[in-house]
């Protein structure tokens, strides 16, 4: 009981966090009973708990997930990729960036929602044109970090890998490339919940299936605490998306913030 | 400078050996340009030789162009002017005999210990089993057994700079350029290094240049101090170590090494300068 305690004053956040997601939720159910509020403006959160139940259930949130799950990965993974072999294509030769950069930066100034419908034209209503749509939102950060991080090598590594005898090749291999792979996953944490993003404005455009869609359906019929529930769904998605990256990245670049003990006063 | 032109030096040293002057410098000058625009010369007129199997320490105050030197080297930093040679060709680049202590220890965090250690090996080549036995028993010999899976960030300062010596040494080197490897250690690990220096000079018959801004040490390990001093960069005196050999630290007591501490301080101080 003692250690409960402990713990507690080390970390009042524990006991914290939760009480303030309490409090919320019961604010919010007395304030939609109390004061009245119709149902589809804002539903109470029993409402919504029982759409989200309900829709699990029935698999008809569950069907849709798949789908967007499907486009916000695929179309994470292709981007990044893209991104990330841009980006090193650049970083190795420094005139590609300096000729196609700006090209690159012009892409990335035009809204990505509004090239999105010529997208589904070019691509159809399938899963494909969302794959598309995310691809071109999550490439950006992960190009962008990757040729900052690549730059990012001190001149004192250089200079050591060069008095060994290393050739550029080297150096890049050995010394650029790992150096820059903290600002990678900077960019990759940014891209993934961009892609969300990517693949909910996809659907909205034009598509038979998904979250966003699903949205758009029950928007229509003023399903308000099913539409609540999709929303519960997809920031569950993106939570879980960047814990992953988090987690893929402590594993890569286990060097930076190994140790526990913190900075006093930091 | 790039890395394209560079003078490779045959693995095997005998050649280097047999000459008379391993290292040339006639005339040596270093110009930054300052990022402001200015010019900062960091060497001026800089000449001296080194034999193969020398040891020659130098000595001077902060910012007299030691590393400056030492990088041109190397290798690794263009002169301005002037000429460097070893054994008997340009220096345009790094060579494979040749190994180097940073100021810094400069150590790759996402290797560890020995994988640091290796990083020579693992650039050129060279046959992996024999170097990683080398590579452990070098550890062993600065007390450093126990952290070979160890990650940088996880040592003392003394101890990643100890790590860059052996790193420096991995290879087995001809030629050993150190920029001031003990400064971040304490007086008793400081002592026994530099014995332990001596050891394996004596057993490899390496040519050395150490920097150091002791000017004890800088006599206890030379046949020879080059003393610089700043403003332009420059050698002010080459100092011949009439110590025997091999050395004890009981001779940093002795009258003739007294003599030399002395002649060295007097360069110093006619310069008013702060530290050495
Ligand atoms: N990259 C650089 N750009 C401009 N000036 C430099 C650069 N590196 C060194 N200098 C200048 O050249 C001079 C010599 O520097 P150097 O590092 O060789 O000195 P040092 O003798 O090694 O000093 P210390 O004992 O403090 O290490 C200094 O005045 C310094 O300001
Ligand atoms: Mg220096």
């Amino acid at each position: 009981m003692s250690r409960m305690r402990a713990l507690l004053r080390r970390r009042p956040e524990i006991l914290l966090s939760p009480l303030v997601f309490v409090l919320f939720v019961a604010g919010w159910e007395a304030a939609v009973r109390g004061f009245g509020i119709p149902a589809i403006v804002i539903p109470s959160p029993s409402a919504v708990l029982r759409a989200l139940v309900g829709g699990i259930l029935s698999g008809e949130l569950v069907e849709h997930f798949w789908v967007t799950s499907a486009e916000v990965i695929l179309g994470f993974t292709a981007g990044a990729s893209i991104g990330f072999v841009l980006g090193v294509l650049v970083g190795l030769f420094p005139l590609l960036e300096r000729t196609i950069y700006p090209y690159i930066v012009a892409f990335q100034t035009l809204p990505k929602v509004a090239i999105a419908p010529i997208i589904v034209i070019w691509f159809g209503y399938g899963i494909e044109s969302k794959i598309v749509i995310t691809a071109t939102i999550a490439f950006f950060p992960v190009l962008a970090n990757t040729i900052v991080g690549l730059r990012a090598v001190p001149r004192d590594q250089v200079e050591l890998m060069v008095a060994f005898t290393a050739s550029r090749w080297q150096i890049f291999r050995m010394a650029r490339l790992p150096q820059a792979l903290p600002y990678v996953f900077v960019g990759l944490d940014v891209a993934i919940v961009l892609a969300v993003i990517g693949a909910i404005v996809g659907e909205f455009v034009g598509s038979q299936a998904g979250l966003g869609y699903l949205i758009l359906q029950r928007n229509f019929h003023m399903d308000m605490a099913g539409v609540f529930a999709i929303l519960i769904i997809l920031s569950l998605m993106g939570i879980g998306l960047h814990l992953l990256v988090n987690a893929v990245q402590r594993r890569v670049v286990f060097w930076i913030g190994s140790t526990h003990d913190r900075v006093m006063g930091a | 400078m790039g890395t394209e032109a560079r003078t490779v030096l045959p693995a095997e040293a005998p050649a280097l050996s047999g000459l008379p002057a391993l290292i040339t410098a006639r005339a040596l000058n270093k110009v930054y340009r300052t990022q402001t625009g200015e010019d900062v010369v960091a060497l001026r007129d800089v000449g001296f030789e080194m034999r193969a199997g020398e040891f020659v320490t130098v000595v001077g105050p902060s910012g007299c162009g030691k590393s400056t030197l030492l990088k041109i080297l190397a290798g690794i930093l263009a002169r301005s002017s002037g000429s460097v040679t070893l054994a008997g060709r340009p220096i345009e680049g790094p060579s494979r005999d040749v190994g180097v202590v940073f100021q810094a220890p400069v150590l790759l965090p996402w290797r560890n210990v020995l994988q640091n250690v290796m990083l020579p090996i693992d650039i050129q080549k060279r046959p992996r089993a024999e170097a990683e036995a080398r590579a452990r028993a070098l550890l062993r010999l600065v007390g450093l057994s126990g952290f070979e899976t160890k990650y940088p960030g996880e040592l003392s300062g003394g101890m990643q700079q100890r790590v860059g010596i052996t790193r420096a040494l991995v290879h087995d080197p001809a030629l050993l350029l150190m920029d001031e490897p003990f400064g971040a250690l304490d007086a008793m690990t400081r002592e026994q290094m530099n014995l332990e220096l001596l050891r394996i000079w004596t057993e490899s018959r390496k040519t050395v240049m150490l920097v150091t801004h002791s000017i004890p040490e800088a006599i206890f390990l030379a046949d020879r101090v080059i003393v610089m001093s700043p403003r332009p960069g420059r050698i002010t005196d080459i100092l011949d170590v009439d110590l025997p050999r091999p050395r004890d630290l009981a001779m940093i007591n002795s009258a003739r090494f007294g003599e030399h501490v002395a002649r060295i301080r007097a360069h110093f101080q006619s310069l008013g300068a702060l530290d050495a």
